[in-house]
C-alpha cells in the first residue's frame, strides 16, 4: 500500500467530514480539535465550536492544550461558563460531541472510569469529566478511539457514558434526551454506525487496505457487517496542508 | 414523587437548606470588612483536618497553587477533595498525603500530558479512596443547587449509567413530564480556594476570561479563601460593578499573590509552565521523587516570591507571559517526547 499520509491525518479528515456546516460541536483537545478546525477551513466555515469550560465560537490561533486554555476563548463570541455551555447542551443547542474512551461496547456505551473492579481498580482512569454530559446531551456523539479486542468489548468494566444502553428506546426510558446518542465511531481500522433496529454497532467503511475481517478480528463482539462496506477517502494534499497549518509542531498529528 | 433509583456513592458536602441558612446567618458577615491576611493564616484558620475542599478554576487553569502549597506545608490531613476536573491541585495534595478521599468527575490525569503517576498510585494502592463518581456538569450543578439554597437540582445527566449508580444522585419521576430525571444533591464544600485576577480588600472579585464554575462554587462555599494577582482600590470595583463575579460577603480571606496560580494558566497573564508541570510528572513517578519535589518547592519555602525564584524567576515568568500572548513558542517536555 502506497501511503503518504499518517493514520492520525486520516482519522482527523474522516472526523471533519462528519461535521456539517451551520451546526455546533463540543470539542475536546487533541484530534477532535484538529477535526473541527479542519472542517471550518474546508466545507463548514460556519461550524460553531464550543468548549465545556465556557469558550464559545473562538477563532483558535494555535492548538489549545486544555479545554479551559485561553486559546479556547481567543476572539470568541463568548467567554462564558460551564453552566452556560452545559445548559446549552441540555437544552438542545449542541449538535455534535466528540468523545474518546478506554472501552466501548456494541451499543456505543463508553468506559473512562476504571479497568477492573470499581472498589479495587486495576487501573484507575480519570472518570467521566464532561464525557457523560456530552454523551447525554449532544444530538450526535462521535467517538474516536483505538480499536482492538481489549477496547471493543462485550461487557464494559464500568459504564461511564451512555450510548444506546441496552438497545432501542433505552436512552428515552432512562430519561435521557430523546433522539440523541452515538452516531459514528472512528478507529484506525474504519468507521462504524449503529443499526436502526437493534442499535448495535455496524461497520460502515474500512480505511484503505483494511478488510472487514480485520475489523471483526479486532472486536470482542459480533459486528453487523452489511453486504456493502465502503472505503474511506484518504486525505487530499490540500487537507494535509491545512492540518499542518493547524498543528505545525505535530502536537496531535505527529510527524 | 416516586424514587426510581438511589445512587450508592457517598453523599458529601450536603446540608439541610435550613441548617445551611442558619450556618450562614451565624458565620458569614455582611459587613464591609478588610479581609486581607496571609495565605498561612487563612489556611491555618479555615482548612481543618478532615474538611471537604474544592478549588476554583479547571484542570490546570487559574488554580490557587499558593493555597495548595500552603496546605501541603501545614501538613493538613484526611481532607476530602471535590474532583471537579481536578488535575494538578489534587495530584499534589494526594501525593503529599493531605487528601485521602475524593469525589471524582475528572481526576488522576493531566489531559493531553497523560495520567498522574502519583495519585494513580495512591488510588490503586488504596491510600486514597474514591467516595463517589459524578460528571463535570453534574458537579457544577451540585454547586448551583447549593448557591441557590436548594436541597437538590433536577438534571438530565448520568441517567442509565454506572456513573449515576456510583454517585450520590437519585432518580425520580418528573411530576410534569412523567420522565425520569436525576436529582443532584447540593454540595457545600467546607473550604474553597480560588485565584482571581483582581479583588479589593473586602473580597469583591473580578475574573477575566471564562468563569468556568467559579460563580457557582464561590456561592456554595462555606469558607472562601481568595488569592488574587492584585488587590485593587475599592473604586476599581465600583467603576465597573458588572465585572464583579464574587461579591465580598461570600469571601472570608483575601491575599495578594502575584503569579499565585503558577504553574497553572492565568488567562491573559501567563500560560501553563509546561517545564515545571513536566518536572512534577517526571519526579512523581516514584515516592522518592515526590519527596524530592516537595522538599525543593514546597516544605522549606517561606514565601511565594521565593518559590517563583526557584522556578526560574523573572526570566521564566516573562517567557510564560509571552507564550500566553502568542509571542513565544511553547516549550513542553511531553511535547518533545511526542515528536
Amino acid at each position: 500500500m502506497n501511503q503518504d499520509y499518517n493514520p492520525t491525518e486520516l482519522l482527523a479528515c474522516v472526523a471533519a467530514g462528519l461535521l456539517a456546516d451551520g451546526k455546533s460541536v463540543f470539542v475536546g483537545t487533541g484530534l477532535p480539535m484538529i477535526a473541527a478546525m479542519l472542517a471550518q477551513r474546508t466545507h463548514a466555515p460556519n461550524l460553531l465550536i464550543i468548549f465545556e469550560a465556557g469558550g464559545i465560537g473562538p477563532q483558535v490561533p494555535v492548538l489549545p492544550i486544555s479545554v479551559g486554555d485561553s486559546r479556547t476563548f481567543y476572539r470568541a463570541v463568548d467567554a462564558s461558563s460551564m453552566h452556560e455551555v452545559m445548559s446549552a447542551g441540555q437544552a438542545g443547542y449542541v449538535d455534535y460531541g466528540f468523545l474518546g474512551a478506554a472501552q466501548i461496547d456494541s451499543y456505543g456505551n463508553l468506559n473512562t472510569t476504571v479497568i477492573g473492579d470499581w472498589d479495587r481498580p486495576q487501573v484507575r482512569l480519570p472518570g467521566s469529566g464532561g464525557a457523560n454530559d456530552i454523551g447525554s446531551f449532544c444530538w450526535r456523539t462521535i467517538i474516536v478511539m483505538r480499536q482492538d479486542e481489549r477496547r471493543f468489548v462485550e461487557q464494559l468494566d464500568f459504564l461511564t457514558t451512555p450510548g444506546y444502553l441496552d438497545g432501542p428506546g433505552a436512552r428515552e426510558r432512562a430519561g435521557l434526551p430523546a433522539n440523541s446518542g452515538p452516531y459514528r465511531i472512528i478507529t484506525q481500522l474504519g468507521v462504524y454506525g449503529f443499526d436502526e433496529q437493534s442499535r448495535r454497532m455496524t461497520l460502515l467503511a474500512t480505511h484503505p487496505g483494511v478488510t472487514a475481517d480485520e475489523a471483526q478480528a479486532n472486536t470482542g463482539f459480533d459486528l453487523i457487517i452489511p453486504d456493502e462496506v465502503g472505503t474511506t477517502e484518504p486525505p487530499s494534499p490540500q487537507m494535509r496542508r491545512i492540518m499542518r497549518e493547524i498543528d505545525p509542531t505535530g502536537m496531535v498529528i505527529g510527524k | 414523587m416516586d424514587v426510581l433509583q438511589i445512587g450508592q456513592g457517598e453523599l458529601i458536602g450536603w446540608h439541610d437548606p435550613d441548617e445551611q441558612r442558619a450556618w450562614i446567618a451565624a458565620h458569614k458577615s455582611r459587613a464591609l470588612q478588610d479581609k486581607r491576611t496571609t495565605v498561612r493564616e487563612a489556611v491555618a484558620r479555615y482548612v481543618t483536618d478532615g474538611a471537604l475542599i474544592a478549588c476554583g478554576g479547571f484542570g490546570h487553569i487559574r488554580v490557587s497553587m499558593a493555597a495548595i502549597y500552603e496546605i501541603v506545608r501545614q501538613r493538613k490531613r484526611n481532607l476530602t477533595f471535590c474532583g471537579k476536573t481536578a488535575v494538578h491541585d489534587s495530584d499534589i495534595l494526594i501525593a503529599a498525603g493531605c487528601v485521602n478521599r475524593i469525589e471524582v468527575a475528572y481526576a488522576f490525569g493531566h489531559e493531553l500530558r497523560g495520567l498522574s503517576p502519583a495519585s494513580r498510585r495512591a488510588v490503586e494502592g488504596g491510600r486514597c479512596r474514591v467516595v463517589a463518581e459524578i460528571s463535570n456538569a453534574g458537579y457544577q450543578w451540585r454547586f448551583l443547587a447549593a448557591a441557590m439554597g436548594l436541597p437538590f437540582i433536577p438534571t438530565r445527566v448520568m441517567l442509565g449509567t454506572d456513573t449515576l449508580a456510583h454517585s450520590s444522585a437519585r432518580v425520580v419521576e418528573d411530576p410534569f413530564s412523567g420522565k425520569p430525571v436525576a436529582l443532584l444533591p447540593a454540595c457545600y464544600p467546607d473550604v474553597v480556594l480560588m485565584h482571581v485576577h483582581r479583588a479589593d480588600r473586602y473580597g469583591n472579585c473580578q475574573i477575566d476570561g471564562i468563569a468556568i464554575e467559579d460563580f457557582e462554587l464561590a456561592r456554595a462555599a462555606r469558607r472562601l479563601i481568595v488569592t488574587t494577582e492584585e488587590i485593587v482600590d475599592e473604586d476599581v470595583i465600583r467603576e465597573h460593578p458588572q465585572r464583579t463575579v464574587i461579591p465580598y460577603y461570600l469571601v472570608d480571606a483575601v491575599i495578594e499573590v502575584p503569579h499565585g496560580a503558577h504553574p497553572t494558566l492565568m488567562p491573559d497573564l501567563y500560560y501553563f509552565d509546561e517545564t515545571h508541570i513536566g518536572e512534577w510528572l517526571r519526579l512523581s513517578k516514584t515516592e522518592e521523587g515526590v519527596i524530592e519535589y516537595l522538599d525543593r518547592y514546597v516544605y522549606p519555602i517561606k514565601s511565594f516570591a521565593e518559590y517563583l525564584k526557584l522556578i526560574g524567576g523573572r526570566e521564566q515568568l516573562e517567557y510564560l507571559r509571552q507564550v500566553e500572548h502568542l509571542e513565544a513558542p511553547l516549550r513542553a517536555p511531553w511535547l518533545e517526547e511526542k515528536r
